[in-house]
């Protein structure tokens, strides 16, 4: 969404990555994009459903425009974390994007079949890691009308 | 994108009933970088019938991507979005809701029926085909589908 309709608050990324290479790139390249943004990074699913819910340390969490979900990670994975924010009554607008390294036709399938809203496979390459970044930070905040919060 | 699209048709369906929007987003998608065959329907109950191969149908390929509006004759957008939504495979297809729509409650309920994602209508010409071939490339280029 233009960032002006939205009174000029940035837009707030909940980022839930367990590889602190992949994180800190991600993050790298969403203080780059163009449009205002601020990441909030956790590692692991069970500290994401913390930040949604505002528990523990997350008390003062503001309630993410757009999710960035990994799914193969410690704890809980991102196929239940996916099925727990789409099952929600006000959660399930939020769109999640899946960022993984699985190719598996499987995760695929069971990623759209709880309602993800789009998979993407992580490039290996640096370079293209970080192209799909940009591409990703492109398409979804500045020509997606994303739900108001 | 997967590299195994790279040689298939990439198959759109466009859920549209205004014939300019429709004509200006087949050109847009003509200068993907992928060939593509765009499918038009013009109301919601086409769309579904198309999407469950009824009738003059029978015959129709999945689309790996559909391109709905919301304000449509008969059956409009978000009612499709929830039969598509509801249906265990039919819900694999990206949805991407197209709008002129300037009330935010008409995005808020494209959500919560599981859009894949909303986008508005720019008003000019040139923004709204560069729009479509944005869509284009990130859809079915980067993205992963079934």
């Amino acid at each position: 969404m233009n960032p002006i309709i939205r009174g000029g608050r940035p837009i707030e990324i909940l980022l839930v990555e367990d590889s602190v290479n992949e994180a800190e790139l991600t993050m790298d390249v969403l203080r780059n994009g163009r449009v205002r943004n601020r990441v909030h990074w956790v590692e692991d699913g069970e500290e994401a459903m913390a930040f949604l819910r505002r528990e523990d340390r997350h008390t003062a969490a503001p309630h993410p425009d757009l999710i960035l979900l990994d799914l193969h990670m410690p704890r809980m994975n991102g196929l239940e974390v996916l099925a727990e924010i789409k099952q929600h009554p006000h959660w399930k607008r939020i769109p999640v994007v899946i960022m993984t390294n699985s190719e598996d036709e499987k995760d695929i399938l069971s990623a759209y079949d709880r309602h993800a809203n789009c998979y993407i496979t992580k490039p290996i390459d640096m370079d293209k890691f970080m192209e799909a970044v940009r591409s990703i930070e492109d398409f979804w905040l500045s020509i997606v009308h994303l739900p108001a919060a | 994108m997967p590299h195994d699209r790279e040689n298939t048709l990439v198959e759109i369906l466009l859920v549209e009933d205004c014939q300019d929007e429709a004509e200006l987003m087949i050109e847009a998608l003509k200068e993907g970088t992928l060939s593509n065959r765009v499918t038009i329907v013009d109301d919601g109950e086409q769309a579904l019938a198309y999407l469950r191969r009824e009738g003059e149908y029978a015959a129709t390929a999945t689309p790996h991507l559909i391109l709905l509006d919301l304000h449509l004759p008969r059956l409009n957008g978000h009612e499709v979005l929830a039969e598509i939504k509801k249906d265990a495979l039919l819900r694999l297809i990206p949805v991407v809701v197209l709008t002129s729509s300037d009330n935010e409650k008409d995005f808020l309920d494209a959500y919560d029926l599981h859009a894949n994602c909303c986008v508005s209508k720019p008003l000019d010409q040139e923004q709204f085909a560069r729009t479509v071939r944005k869509i284009e490339q990130f859809w079915l280029r980067l993205v992963r589908c079934v």
